[in-house]
């Protein structure tokens, strides 16, 4: 038996699954359209590969990913496209997005798949690229890229490869029904992704003993594998991926670093499913197994759901009764969010569609004062203190905040959830991280428009001084003109006595000028060195981690510094001779 | 001497008490000294904090300046884009209570970005002239553009364009930068209800 | 379709606020019966003017603050302060004392800081202590327990006693006498044994002190039963009673003339378990981490037993705790928790910020 570590804090919210598994994965019928949003999850947008009117077929790409963190989209079913345009998407806000809408022709005639079941004879890049090209992304939650992920694994050496079927959510059932149908094919999966990372010495698939159907067929699958199936108790939030990682090794990840920094690689057993689909089948992901619960939907349980499919086309095939529902949830009753509208499409990332009653998700009392009892502090797995935090969000004091290490809240929900005051907690977190991230970028940018004032101020500063220059020389030119050339002398002594003194007045107060000129040519250059050594530290900062456009830009400005420098210089020089 | 001190204890009083205070104001001296923590000539700070819109309206050509005047003692409460928080962080840094926003200098406004209509510009380059932070692009009589990354929202091009082409738009927020507000305050929640029963009663 | 716009988590437990004081005033029941048992009605009419005073003053001041009264009286902490004061106050103290103390509590050391959370200090700790401090004759007249009241003597009935606290009868003489900290501290120079000896407030007792100890032991019956039921965790409560046992057994000195007394006679003497379990436990003045709590309790007990044994104050738990809980900030200052991911735990002022 392999040893388990018990995570700090951690709560025990009933687990509501059983209703949603009394019958097996469901289909749905065919949706008249459906809605791609082009950001499903963290990550670059994809890049449309397809124009309105343009006639697809199931599993053909619609948009490819865009950047290292993003994944393509394929359509879900065969028909035409009907519009790319914003949309109501999947999101707290409510707000919109760029979407592909697809009108569907109901034959669901699928594009030619090339599949690779010989994988193992395949290259890791070309095994990643696969994967990449199919746009799997973690079904699990965030929806993390798995190309990406898997990229970062190539790029360290990875010794232990962790599948997350722990779904510590209550409500959601959609790993567990997929692991109690489709284990052979799980396991398959792991063994690609295995064989992608150079085949990891230990390979743990994490599982909450809440779920012994699913462990068994596990164990029956991993058999003569080395896949090792771990149980542990159930808790809430042992599925984080941080969390199930100090579970299952002990380790913790550090914080800003990620699993692979240490070695390890985590994915969703869905994922897992999928990576099969994708490299042995060939088909994208176009499809997941998403929950159906709560007592405001007559029929629970599993659906294998289309991407895009509306959330209303799920909710009227189940005989969904608004007037029962409390609040529409995408995701669990602990870290979903809240639908302000069922028209949005089903994405990557839909875990679960939990439409509760008003007796099963009430609408909370109005938040108490904090007593400070601490029972947050007692829920929190990362080891916060959230009643802390709260006061801090509360005054707006982002550097207690950050002492407080606010950026390692998981967003979890545990503190919430034990609250007796009812205090939306998380809601606090949520806000004042977002104000914190904003008051980052606002000091960015603030530095930025003040170094390019600054710039500017220099650049006139320096056409004024060539221009006054020039005017001088020219006016020294003209009267040197005059007194020399006999026909001005003649018009008359007094006028010409006059320039004479004018100009003597003039040269004497050029003669002062020098020691001014000097003073504060040597102010500019100690103001050019400064820059120079700023800008020669940005310079370093960025090359040891900054992108390679910030590089360059931050030599360029380096050259211009010392071009100033080296101008001053040169006058400088000029003037004290 | 010992004697005398015993016998005037008085005098030993004084002697003690003053010498305590030599002991400890030496201390506490050296401390301050030795202890000192470096900072930034104030001007500097100062100037961190203002937002570094270089719009003018606080009667100084850009924020720096506006900052050297602070430092020379003038009001903090000049400063529009900053708006409230501005003026905090200044009183916070200043040690002093924080005044409101000088309504003779302008009113907070949500921030925008110029956007020149490019069809109908006639490329006299006095926007570029007037842009604090060099954010237009465009020579003479061809079409200008601004860079809106790089645009404070100062409004400064508006006024000089003869043809009246730049719009100053309002930043839309997009769903990448939407973020949880924070929770209505339970007290007003709780009010709000509670005197709407009130009024029921009535 | 529209729905409503709701932040994570969705469920939450049952547990409110309310419902935790509500457990908190069932646990004092035991320790209330076994003190209204000793020393009579007093207890109880004490309880009642208090609570009386605390909830119209709450109401009062909330009115003023222009609060929803209903609301916030929900949250029961007003009973708790007053039925903890109730039973801190000396039995049959004379109404005004009672009422002073309450509406000091409430009035001062918790609405005037902002209300419930937002208290520094334990508010019924400081109305005891701002009663105890001007009115000190009538905070140290105690009532004798029952089993030491002479023969001819009982307990005031009830409405002899309602007669004693409010028309400022006095009491038949043998009623009222010394509790035993209070005998403790006042017979210098005698052998702890003759002191016991000398004593029926000992010499009549199981362990401590007549009266005192089965109270305490009452106490500390509804303190562990809170625990059980995680109102708060083990540490503070433990870390004060054990700091207590510690000193007192360090300077136990075998019982000359000069001892502060047995670790069994400061265990469940004077107010140390329903301190322990109902005043270092209050968690809006303490300190808010596990370890930051560990060395409140501990800082409490110590100062406990420091105020007991050389101080001039018989008991201590209600200036010990004051002096806690002006330490708490500073205690929390370094005791943040190690957050999941981090090496080592910072402070709270730290300022560098974590990318
Ligand atoms: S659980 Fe709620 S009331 Fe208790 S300390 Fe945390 S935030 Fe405060
Ligand atoms: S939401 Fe954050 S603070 Fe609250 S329990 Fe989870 S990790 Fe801790
Ligand atoms: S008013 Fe404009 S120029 Fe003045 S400090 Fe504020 S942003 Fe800078
Ligand atoms: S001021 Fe107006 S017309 Fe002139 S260049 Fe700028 S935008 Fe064009």
């Amino acid at each position: 038996m392999r040893r388990i570590w018990d995570t700090p804090g951690g709560v025990h919210p009933p687990d509501n699954k059983a209703q949603s598994l009394t019958s097996g994965i469901g289909q749905l019928p065919l949706p008249e359209k459906l809605i791609l949003p082009l950001t499903q999850h963290v990550g670059g947008a994809a890049k449309v590969c397809v124009s309105v009117g343009e006639k697809v077929l199931k599993g053909q790409k619609l948009a490819s990913a865009s950047a290292s963190i993003s994944a393509a989209i394929h359509a879900p079913s065969s028909g035409w496209i009907t519009a790319i345009e914003e949309r109501a998407v999947a999101h707290p806000s409510g707000m919109s997005a760029p979407c592909i809408e697809i009108t569907c022709d109901g034959e669901d005639r699928w594009i030619e798949c090339m599949g690779y079941p010989d994988y193992k004879q395949a290259t890791p890049l070309q095994l990643r690229n696969l994967i990449a090209d199919a746009g799997v992304a973690g079904l699990g939650g965030a929806g993390f890229p798995s190309a990406a992920k898997l990229d970062r694994g190539t790029h360290m050496p990875v010794d232990t490869l962790i599948i997350n079927a722990t779904e510590c959510e209550p409500y959601i059932t959609a790993d567990d029904i997929l692991i109690r149908e489709r284990a052979d094919q799980i396991i398959q999966g792991i063994e690609i992704i295995s064989h992608l990372l150079g085949t990891p010495k230990t390979i743990l698939i994490g599982i909450e003993n809440n779920k012994p159907e699913a462990i068994a067929a596990l164990n029956q699958q991993c058999q003569g594998t080395g896949i090792e199936v771990v149980s542990f108790p159930t808790k809430y939030p042992s599925g984080g991926e941080k969390q199930l990682i100090y579970i299952l090794t002990g380790k913790e990840v550090p914080s800003g670093q990620l699993p692979a920094d240490l070695g390890m690689v985590c994915l969703n057993s869905g994922t897992a499913f999928a990576i099969k689909r994708a490299v042995i089948d060939g088909e994208p992901l176009i499809s997941r197994i998403t929950t159906l619960t709560g007592e405001a939907c007559d029929i629970n349980r599993n659906y294998e759901i289309l991407i895009g499919t509306p959330v209303s086309h799920l909710l009227e095939q189940n005989a969904f009764n608004p007037d029962l529902c409390s609040r529409l949830i995408m995701g669990g009753p602990m870290m979903g969010f809240s639908l302000t509208s069922s028209d949005v499409p089903l994405v990557k990332t839909s875990t679960c569609i939990l439409a509760p009653s008003h007796t099963e998700i009430p609408d909370g009392d109005p938040a108490q004062a904090c007593i400070r009892c601490g029972l947050c502090a007692e829920a929190c797995p990362a080891s916060l203190l959230p009643q802390q935090l709260y006061w801090y969000a509360r005054a707006d004091d982002h550097e207690r905040l950050q002492a407080h290490n606010l950026f390692d809240c998981i967003e979890c929900g545990a503190c919430s959830y034990v609250c007796p005051s009812n205090i939306p907690l998380v809601q606090y977190y949520r806000s004042s991280k977002g104000d914190i991230v904003n008051a980052r970028t606002a000091k960015a940018t603030a530095a930025v428009a003040r170094e390019r004032f600054e710039f500017r101020q220099v650049r006139l500063e320096k056409a004024d001084t060539v221009r006054e220059t020039k005017r001088e020389a020219r006016r020294l030119a003209t009267e040197q003109a005059k007194i020399t050339s006999p026909t001005t002398t003649q018009s008359s002594g007094s006028s010409a006595a006059d320039i004479i003194k004018a100009a003597q007045l003039r040269g004497s107060t050029r003669q002062a000028s020098p020691e001014q000129q000097k003073a504060k040519l040597e102010r500019t250059l100690m103001a050019a060195e400064m820059r120079l050594k700023e800008a020669q530290q940005r310079l370093l900062q960025a090359t040891t981690n900054g992108s390679a456009d910030q590089q360059t830009q931050q030599l360029a400005s380096v050259e211009a510094a010392k071009r100033k420098v080296e101008q001053t210089a040169q006058r400088l020089t000029e003037v004290s001779h | 001497m010992i004697t005398l001190l015993t016998d005037n204890t008085m005098l030993a009083a004084l002697i003690a008490l003053v010498g305590l205070g030599t002991l400890f104001g030496g201390l506490l001296g050296y401390a301050a000294e030795r202890f000192k923590v470096g900072s930034d000539p104030i001007v500097q700070q100062l100037d961190e904090l203002l937002p570094q819109t270089q719009c003018g309206q606080c009667g100084f050509p850009g924020c720096r300046p506006y900052a050297q005047s602070i430092a020379d003692g003038d009001a903090i409460n000049k400063c529009p884009p900053g708006g409230q928080a501005t003026i905090n962080a200044i009183a916070n840094l200043l040690d002093v209570t924080a005044p409101s926003l000088d309504e003779a200098h302008g009113e907070e406004e949500i921030r925008t970005v110029a956007y020149i209509r490019e069809d109908e510009c006639i490329g006299c380059t006095k926007c570029i002239q007037a842009c604090p932070v060099d954010a237009i692009l465009g020579a003479a009589k061809l079409m200008h553009t601004v860079i809106a990354e790089e645009c404070t929202g100062c409004d400064l091009c508006v006024e000089p364009c003869p043809v009246d082409c730049i719009d100053m738009l309002p930043i839309v927020e997009n769903i990448g930068q939407w973020q949880w507000p924070a929770p209505p305050n339970p007290i007003d929640l709780i009010a709000t209800t509670a005197s709407g029963m009130h009024e029921d009663a009535a | 379709m529209a729905f409503k716009q709701v932040s994570s988590p969705h469920s939450h437990a049952r547990q409110s606020t309310g419902q935790i004081m509500q457990l908190v005033l069932l646990a004092t029941l035991p320790g209330l019966l076994v003190l209204s048992y000793q020393f009579g009605w007093g207890l109880l009419i004490n309880i009642l003017i208090a609570t009386i005073s605390a909830i119209s003053a709450e109401a009062l001041i909330l009115k003023l603050r222009n609060r929803p009264i209903e609301f916030y009286l929900r949250d029961y902490s007003a009973v708790v302060t007053a039925v903890l004061l109730g039973l801190a106050l000396p039995p049959l103290a004379p109404w005004w004392l009672v009422v002073v103390a309450t509406v000091f509590s409430i009035v001062i050391a918790k609405q005037l800081y902002g209300g419930l959370g937002s208290n520094p200090f334990n508010p019924a700790m400081v109305g005891y202590v701002v009663a105890l401090i001007s009115f000190p004759i009538e905070m140290t007249t105690w009532v004798t327990p029952v089993s030491l009241l002479a023969a001819d003597v009982s307990h005031p009935g009830l409405l002899e006693s309602l007669a004693i606290v409010f028309a400022g009868n006095s009491p038949v003489d043998g009623v009222t006498g010394a509790t035993p900290l209070d005998l403790f501290k006042h017979s210098d120079g005698l052998l702890v044994e003759q002191i016991y000896q000398n004593n029926s407030l000992f010499s009549a007792a199981s362990f401590a002190g007549v009266g005192w100890e089965w109270a305490n032991v009452a106490f500390l019956v509804g303190g562990l039963a809170l625990l059980k039921a995680r109102i708060f965790t083990w540490h503070a409560p433990m870390a004060m009673l054990g700091t207590l046992a510690l000193m007192s057994m360090l300077f136990w000195d075998g019982g000359s003339s000069n001892s502060p007394g047995s670790p069994l006679m400061h265990l469940f003497s004077g107010a140390s378990m329903l301190g322990a379990f109902f005043i270092v436990t209050d968690p809006v003045s303490s300190a808010v981490s596990n370890r930051g709590r560990l060395i409140y309790g501990a800082l409490i007990g110590l100062l406990v037993y420091v105020i007991r044994a050389w101080g001039s104050y018989p008991d201590a738990v209600a200036f010990a705790v004051l002096l806690g809980n002006f330490a708490a900030p500073f205690i929390d200052n370094y005791t943040v928790p190690r957050t999941y991911g981090h090496g080592q735990s910072r402070r709270a002022t730290d300022k560098e910020t974590s990318e």
